[in-house]
């Protein structure tokens, strides 16, 4: 396999700080790329993850039992087929219609009495919230599940401004209390066993007892989080779907958290991504059948919470003001390009991840991304860079398993191709974060040579004899070799190339 | 639509099989040839190109990949004993050469590409009959077989036409096993760990020899189980079944 | 922030296409269809499946048979919307037992502590329910406020078999929620859950613990 010369080196080890990435600041601006960037190595920290049993284990488990229980809630393919391209028209026709649709969100939010605010980068979309919280001098901020917000480091933002931004998703919430990031966009926490939040939970919450029992798990935490629902002067939450028409942000989810933090403190914020417009609330019902089914195996979720408006003035209850701030990072130059375009049509099920053999093996952390998995592989160097990222990019062996289950069938082995291409190559039109800053000159030399060969055949033909003369005598010492052979036998040629038996030995006649 | 049966189809080799599986190839020809069709194994074959065009250099792909096309100019069915590269020629050449001077003439060639088992099946619809003594064996799809080619249990029939053959499956016969090109090498730990799964899997089910349509794979596996010398061979399908199927 | 509204809006702008929008085919969820009584079997099915308890009743008698539940569980403040016909009905006939009624009738803010601590259940009516998955339409609003069907431990839930619709999608059309939705809208399947430790299913993680549906037979034709 000629062509990877310098690439497998591991590049540079050790855990990656944001901060220090020169393409992403903390709060996640994006600036140009520089020449040559050197970003985190996802294969050093998947060869890391793949040293720890425990967590291969752990991930094979609860991969099995997802792919299991999503295949069950699609018995006839005709169906699933049907419903999948339901849900991918719905996407595309929503990103097609993307500036229109967006506009006539914010005005049917408005009219709802939804305040509406756009955020170019993550920065602004901090700035945004720190300023609303400031000036109704909330302190105390209770958050349900939003990868966006994670995208945007708002916890920690937050904090570094006096302001409790506490997570409420029990498996956020777990995660949180170790200063951890999500392993998985859906299950947050299902890198760690119950005996890890036991001993968490034990030294963590006060006055609690150590068990290993969930229910006592879950009951503690809920005590906990109840009293800061109670309290809190401001709630947080993720949008699924934004329906343009109505003015209605949807929130799907099991636990109650997402309804307790867009309603019973006074004051809800919700962000998203500027992609997750729909133009129709009917557009719901197809993604979501096809969101809970992808994701978690469930025919519904507990809940599916429609929010197209505050308290209005003979209610009881509910926030007294909401705000959705609608953000760009990067989004919007993906949407620039009509092939990637496609990344924008993802409704975060997590069943790519699930379902990838890679991911599965090397569990979310290694991604060292907010997004990890194939979606994340696709979506990260989109908006950090393609260059940066030109490992986590080849970290694929383009299976396919990812797009086969996506349920709006983003083609994320082809995307992948796309991308290698742009992080290699600076001689297209395209706005492709980063584009041409993974080239080398050994990796170009390499492809150049194998061109070279392969497209005269008596060149190929020499290379064949050699390599099967001197089969025995490969030098193990070659860097693709040396790879190659970390777990396997160096591969032999045959005696005789194929091409050369039939020279000799004529066609065979039957 | 599989086409008429037709009198005669080109062969395509495939770098892998060419320097690794060789057997495989000249099987691969008998098989159709006494399924009643003349073989034509046109000279100058090197490979599809699938290598630098999933690492994303597109202009060296084509370039290979035109100085392919050139060598099948009838109008004849193009048959490859590789999932893998057929899924390359019937699904990616399209792409690669959008916006070519020689776009149709590629779309007209990937039109005409077929895996082996596929055209065995589909279109020669072949009945074997099996001359081997009983014998387990498994089978692991390839991905690109499985999904960029949309294979959909031609392997799977033919074996089933052996008497003698057991076809014990895999617990993850769908999971890719690791080999993934250039994947094999950049990430050599990740490739290697599911690789081993692979070779594990396999294992149980005591069988004695994998069978694949996909020499990357069969590499892939081989290396494996070499390496920790697991009593189990790796073997192309098509070689499997003009062993067990000819008389000699 | 005009500004971010602005730049964003023109590059979205800049890379529109006018390519075809795809059509819809929603022939997929058309066919999801059933009959009333089967309605009722398949939403029952789903719903328990998730830990939801099911009530029978009827029309004349629903009353009774939540009061009989309340007293049998032992459910000692129940709060309710006092506006709403069901709840007059159920005030009516709740007076007489052991279960104290406080009505949901002043802002939260009011009484936050006692509704987080202090109280053992939340009753509301529904719009309806979904066949198709299992579950019910709530649509909060000033006579049933929104925190009524979440933070009480117990959610009570007054459910008429002829008001419950084959899909997600067919309801949302029929209620009219595709034109103009109400402020807030729910479809509740059961009880709160989650499977974030170990992917071991926990019930009552923040909402309800329970969730009990009153359902009330009121299918022509179904036997008393
Ligand atoms: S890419 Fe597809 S499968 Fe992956 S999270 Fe997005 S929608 Fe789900």
């Amino acid at each position: 396999m000629p062509g990877e010369s310098d690439m497998n080196e591991g590049g540079p080890s050790g855990r990656f700080a944001p901060s220090a990435s020169p393409l992403v600041h903390p709060h996640g601006v994006t600036e140009r790329s520089p020449a040559t960037p050197s970003g985190p190595s996802f294969r050093a920290s998947a060869a890391k993850a793949l040293g720890d049993a425990q967590l291969r284990a752990n991930f094979r488990r609860a991969m099995d039992g997802l792919m299991t229980k999503r295949s069950a809630q699609f018995p006839d393919p005709g169906d699933l087929q049907a419903l999948r391209d339901l849900g991918t028209a719905v996407r595309t026709r929503s990103l097609l219609r993307l500036p229109e649709l967006l506009e006539q969100l914010e005005a049917s939010c408005t009219r709802n009495g939804i305040q509406v605010h756009w955020a170019e980068t993550c920065d602004q979309a901090n700035a945004l919230i720190l300023g609303l919280l400031k000036a109704r001098g909330a302190t105390r901020l209770v958050k349900g599940k939003s990868m966006v917000s994670e995208e945007m480091h708002l916890n920690a933002f937050l904090e570094s401004h006096g302001i409790e931004s506490l997570e409420s998703d029990l498996g956020e919430y777990i995660i949180q209390l170790d200063h951890e990031t999500p392993s998985h966009i859906i299950m947050p926490a299902i890198h760690k066993n119950k005996g890890q939040i036991a001993q968490q939970f034990s030294q963590k919450i006060k006055d609690a007892a150590y068990t290993e029992d969930v229910d006592e798990l879950t009951a503690l935490a809920r005590k906990v989080l109840r009293q800061k629902f109670l309290e809190a002067d401001a709630g947080l939450s993720g949008v699924n779907f934004a329906v343009a028409e109505t003015g209605t942000l949807c929130l799907v989810e099991n636990e109650g958290n997402g309804r307790m933090s867009t309603h019973v403190p006074p004051l809800h914020i919700a962000v998203m991504g500027l992609e997750k417009v729909v133009a129709r609330l009917e557009d719901v019902a197809p993604l979501y059948a096809l969101l809970t089914r992808s994701a978690t195996g469930q025919p519904a979720t507990t809940y599916l919470n429609l929010i197209s408006g505050p308290r209005a003035k003979d209610e009881m209850d509910g926030p007294r003001e909401i705000h959705l701030v609608i953000l760009d990072n990067g989004r919007s130059r993906i949407y620039g390009d009509p092939q990637l375009q496609a990344t924008l049509r993802c409704i975060r099920c997590g069943a790519c991840m699930n379902h990838c053999p890679v991911y599965t093996r090397v569990g979310g952390h290694a991604y060292e991304a907010v997004y990890p998995g194939p979606i994340g592989k696709i979506l990260t160097p989109q908006i950090e860079g393609v260059g940066l990222r030109h490992d986590l990019i080849h970290g694929s062996s383009l299976c396919g398993a990812c797009s086969e289950v996506c349920p709006v069938e983003i083609p994320i082995p082809d995307i992948l191709v796309r991308l290698r291409r742009e992080a290699t190559h600076a001689d297209a039109a395209s706005a492709v974060a980063g584009q041409g800053t993974g080239r080398t000159t050994s990796e170009d030399l390499a492809w150049r040579a194998w061109a070279a060969v392969l497209k005269r055949p008596r060149l190929y033909r020499l290379s064949a004899w050699f390599a099967t003369r001197f089969r025995q005598f490969i030098p193990g010492g070659l860097p693709l070799l040396k790879a190659w052979t970390l777990s396997r036998t160096t591969p032999l040629p045959a005696p005789r190339s194929l091409q050369e038996r039939i020279r000799k030995e004529g066609m065979p006649r039957v | 639509m599989p086409p008429a049966r037709p009198s005669r189809v080109y062969f395509y080799g495939t770098c892998l099989v060419d320097l690794f599986f060789p057997e495989a190839g000249l099987a691969g020809i008998q098989l159709l040839q006494r399924a009643g069709v003349e073989v034509v194994f046109p000279e100058g074959q090197t490979c599809c190109g699938q290598p630098a065009y999933n690492c994303g250099y597109f202009e060296e792909a084509r370039a290979v990949a035109r100085t392919q096309i050139a060598l099948f100019p009838e109008d004849l069915p193009v048959i490859l004993p590789s999932g893998s590269c057929a899924g390359m020629m019937k699904h990616h050449y399209p792409d690669l050469f959008r916006g070519q001077p020689d776009e149709a003439a590629a779309r007209a060639f990937a039109a005409r590409v077929y895996e082996l088992t596929q055209f065995l099946v589909d279109v020669l619809d072949v009945r074997l009959a099996d001359l081997g003594p009983p014998v387990k064996v498994t089978w692991h799809s390839s991905c690109h077989a499985l999904r960029d080619l949309g294979l959909k249990g031609q392997p799977q029939a033919l074996l089933g036409q052996l008497a003698n053959v057991e076809l014990a499956p895999l617990a993850r016969e769908r999971e890719c096993c690791g080999f993934g090109g250039t994947f094999s090498v950049r990430h050599p730990e990740i490739s290697g760990t599911m690789a081993c799964d692979k070779a594990a899997d396999a294992l149980a089910t005591e069988a004695s020899v994998v069978l694949s349509t996909d020499g990357g794979c069969l590499l892939n596996v081989k290396g494996v189980l070499e390496a920790q010398t697991a009593p189990m061979r790796v073997q192309h399908i098509a070689e499997f079944l003009w062993e067990r199927t000819h008389a000699r | 922030m005009s500004d971010a509204r602005a730049a964003i809006l023109a590059r979205l702008r800049a890379a529109s296409t006018d390519n075809p929008l795809p059509t819809l085919d929603t022939a997929v969820l058309e066919r999801r269809r059933w009959s009333p009584t089967e309605r009722v079997k398949r939403l029952r099915r789903g719903m328990e499946a998730v830990h939801t308890e099911f009530l029978e009743a009827r029309t004349e008698d629903w009353p009774e048979v939540l009061g009989a539940f309340c007293e049998r569980e032992g459910i000692k403040t129940l709060l309710y919307g006092p506006g709403t016909e069901a709840g007059r009905r159920l005030a009516a006939v709740m007076a007489v037992t052991a279960t104290a009624l406080r009505p949901y009738d002043a802002p939260v803010e009011t009484f936050k502590d006692e509704l987080f601590q202090a109280v053992d259940a939340g009753f509301t009516t529904t719009l309806g329910g979904v066949a198709e998955t299992g579950g019910l339409l709530v649509a909060p609003g000033p006579q049933e406020p929104r925190l009524l069907s979440l933070v009480p431990p117990v959610h009570l839930a007054l459910l008429r078999a002829s008001a419950i619709h084959d899909t997600l999608w067919s309801a949302i059309r029929s209620l009219g929620w595709d034109q103009a939705p109400p402020p807030n809208a729910l479809m509740i399947s059961g009880p709160s859950k989650t499977a974030d430790i170990e992917q071991t299913l926990a019930y009552g993680v923040h909402g309800p613990r329970r969730l009990i549906v009153i359902l009330v037979h009121d299918l022509p034709g179904t036997p008393a």
